[in-house]
């Protein structure tokens, strides 16, 4: 019959019209800024620096050993090494940076920093509002924009967080009690026990 | 209610007593062109607005919904932003044609505005020949079109502005001649009459809308069909589709003067759903006996955005035709339903004078077979061969 | 005083539009002016009361006569419009007694016309109503050759623009 498809169209077109006021299905638009989309686990934009704890300074995971900055495709990854040790979550004493700079105009959020990172101290971040004004150094990130909790990560990749922490907490329990076995146990051996440093400092 | 029904009428006479009595016609006359060009013109914003809103809605988005509440100052920044931009004139452009297109298209619309009976005593000026008067001005501004397109020097334009206008002349036939059973049936070419003779009550409570009788219906979808296609409109704006030819003879135009060729468009609409309003769905009158309560112009008001509805409802719908697609369309099919619709009007009316009169159904059922058969057949003409079966060469 | 004024004005742009499409360089203009000639006419209609006729003028003269003619200028000659031709042929001159002896008749037709020196009884009525019936009673016969020739005309030129028959096997259309 003429005219039957014309019919159906507009009968589905007004079906869109009265849905878009009351069902969620005909009517996705989601109104960016004020409604965001829900957070995807595996996207990502830029790295950005783990810390634990409270403090930027002290928790900060990186040790500086610039395996990143070797392997960045682009290069846009900038360290400097600070030559005073500071003691890490197993006690023992590791170097940090004093600069690490990421370009984040140049990053290709290639993610290959984050694969050979031998400490998980750098990740892969999900902000994406990321635009400024200024020309010459609004882009260029150091450690106090690129640090961020491990509250945060947990929020951001809660599977690959939780799985790094339950092994950095493996690893503290089994150094303590290798720890306390060493300080409660039998004579003393020719030679010290390496662990002899990673006391109760952790 | 009568008061609120006459508001207008009074409020005009009682700014019209202040004037000196020898330039009182002329101080109503401009009464009148202020208010329906105001109007005309608020409408036209909310229009827009409407219809971007609208379209959204029916394509799974929203509308404008930044710029105020709602979206409501959408169509003030869009002024401001037609306003403020530069007015390029193309360097080998035919600069008087240019320049006097826009207003050509756009001056002559607002006069189709002065025929049309918004409500009880509420037309501007009553034509004998109220129809007449439409359709002429209807199609002098078509010139305006062959005036911007060729003034453009712009093949481009040129190419549009000739299927602009092979489609608007073509869609004025079947505009007019689906009007014509409601003219023969009213026995007079003034819309006033038109109106007035579908004002009478049918069974005591239906009202004796053109559109409620079968060559009336028909007519209205004819109608419908013409109107659209002649202000433009998808699913027939080929000329200034964007993706078919670049705008089309709108091209060089930027700024105010395509603001002035857009406000035609709607304007051009407006005027034909107005007039669909007037010559089929009964002008002011009301749908059924308990209802008059309500002002006529109202009722005038309450159709016409129905039927702008309608309008936007069909963009979001239907694709765009192609320029054969359309013709044939137009000339193979709108065109020879129109005649029959003629024939059906003249049935009806004949049949009115069966014995047996208020068998009511019969006679619709029999008026619409009339028509709706020929129109199956015309549509079978239409079809292309259809998908044919597929021809499959295989490697040796 | 006001229909003097009217006529005049009506009058002068219909004759200045007339002129125009004599005269002016570009024929696209000339097409144009000629349009407006015509709505000036339509306007005189009007103002004679005669309002069928005129928005007849209007519909058929504005809105179909002349989007023919420039259509005609734009498949034909479009290409070949040079406005540095000058607009007055050679014998210019020949034209002056020829157009003073056409004057000379019109003049001498219209003076010695009857309606000049008669005035109308009343108000001249002519709604459409009445020009209906006249069509239908006593013109009938130059309506249905009219209407006989129209549709000759319109046979006519769908022949003339009939593509030549293709061959059988393609389908396509």
């Amino acid at each position: 019959m003429n005219g039957v498809g014309i019919i159906k169209g507009l009968i589905e077109t007004a079906r869109n019209l009265a849905g878009s006021y009351h069902d969620k299905e005909r009517l996705t638009t989601v109104r960016y800024p004020e409604e965001t989309l829900p957070p995807v686990e595996n996207a990502r934009t830029i790295p950005f620096l783990v810390y634990d704890g409270g403090d930027a300074a002290a928790g900060l995971r990186c040790t500086a050993c610039t395996i990143c900055e070797k392997e960045c495709p682009p290069q846009c990854i900038y360290i400097v090494k600070d030559m005073a040790k500071k003691p890490d979550y197993l006690g023992k004493m590791q170097l940090h940076p004093k600069v690490f700079d990421i370009d984040i105009s140049v990053c290709m959020s290639c993610g290959i920093c984050v694969e050979v990172c031998p400490f998980d101290a750098i990740k892969m971040d999900q902000v994406f509002e990321l635009s400024t004004d200024d020309r010459f150094g609004g882009l260029l990130w150091g450690i106090k924009q690129l640090a961020k909790p491990n509250d945060y990560f947990q929020k951001l990749h809660r599977t690959e967080a939780s799985e790094i922490d339950a092994r950095r907490e493996e690893d503290k329990s089994k150094s303590q009690a290798a720890a306390a076995a060493k300080a409660a146990g039998p004579a003393p051996a020719a030679k010290p026990p390496p662990s002899a440093n990673k006391g109760a400092a952790a | 209610m009568s008061r609120l029904d006459q508001i207008f009428v009074l409020l005009g006479h009682w700014l019209a007593g202040w004037a000196p009595v020898p330039v009182r016609p002329l101080v109503s006359a401009v009464l009148a062109i202020a208010c329906i060009m105001l109007v005309f013109a608020t409408c036209f914003a909310l229009t827009t607005l409407a219809e971007r809103k609208l379209l959204g809605r029916m394509q799974n988005r929203f509308g404008p919904n930044r710029v105020g509440p709602c979206g409501l100052f959408q169509p003030v920044a869009d002024g401001v932003k037609m306003l403020i931009k530069e007015d390029i004139v193309p360097f080998s452009a035919d600069k008087a044609l240019h320049f006097l297109a826009p207003i050509v298209l756009t001056a002559p619309i607002w006069l189709a505005f002065a025929v049309l009976p918004f409500g009880r005593n509420m037309t501007a000026i009553d034509l004998d020949a109220g129809i007449l008067f439409f359709f002429a001005i209807g199609s002098a501004s078509e010139l305006a079109v062959f005036m911007a397109g060729w003034s453009s020097q712009n093949k481009y334009s040129v190419v549009g502005a000739m299927r602009a206008i092979a489609q608007m002349i073509s869609y004025e036939v079947p505009l007019a001649l689906s009007t014509l059973p409601a003219l023969m049936l009213a026995g007079s070419l003034s819309l006033n009459d038109i109106v007035a003779a579908q004002g009478s009550y049918a069974f005591g409570w239906l009202a004796r809308w053109n559109a409620f009788t079968p060559w009336g219906l028909a007519g209205l979808l004819l109608f419908l069909i013409a109107a659209t296609a002649e202000s433009n409109r998808s699913p027939f704006d080929l000329p200034e589709g964007e993706s078919e030819i670049i705008a089309g003879y709108l091209t060089e135009y930027s700024g105010f003067k395509y603001a002035l060729f857009f406000l035609g468009e709607y304007v051009g609409l407006f005027a034909g759903a107005g007039l669909a309003v007037t010559v089929f769905l009964g002008g002011w009158h009301a749908p059924v006996k308990g209802l008059e309560w309500a002002p006529s112009w109202l009722w005038f008001g309450g159709k016409f955005a129905a039927l702008i509805f309608l309008f936007i409802w069909v963009r979001a719908t239907l694709p765009r035709l192609r320029l054969d697609q359309l013709l044939n369309f137009a000339w193979r099919f709108l065109v020879p339903l129109s005649l029959v619709n003629l024939l059906v009007a003249a049935a009806w009316y004949w049949s009115g004078a069966w014995p047996f009169g208020a068998a009511a159904p019969i006679r619709w059922v029999l008026c619409a077979a009339l028509f709706v058969f020929p129109c199956h057949w015309l549509g079978g003409t239409l079809r292309g061969p259809g998908a044919l079966p597929r021809k499959y060469n295989y490697a040796e | 005083m006001l229909n003097e004024i009217q006529f005049l004005l009506c009058a002068s742009l219909t004759l200045a539009g007339a002129v125009a499409a004599m005269m002016l360089r570009n024929l696209v203009h000339c097409a144009l002016c000629a349009a407006g000639a015509f709505a000036g006419l339509a306007a005189l209609y009007l103002q004679l009361d005669a309002e069928f006729v005129g928005l007849a003028q209007l519909l058929i003269y504005v809105g179909a006569i002349a989007i023919l003619i420039v259509f005609t200028i734009m498949l034909t000659r479009g290409e070949e419009i040079r406005p540095g031709v000058p607009i007055a042929s050679p014998s210019w001159w020949v034209g002056l007694p020829v157009g003073a002896l056409v004057l000379a008749c019109l003049i001498g037709a219209v003076m010695a016309s009857p309606s000049l020196v008669r005035l109308p009884a009343g108000a001249v009525h002519a709604p459409v109503r009445k020009i209906g019936e006249a069509l239908m009673n006593g013109y009938v016969l130059p309506l249905q050759t009219i209407g006989l020739l129209l549709t000759a005309a319109l046979l006519g030129a769908v022949v003339i623009s009939l593509r030549e028959p293709r061959n059988p096997e393609s389908k396509t259309r």
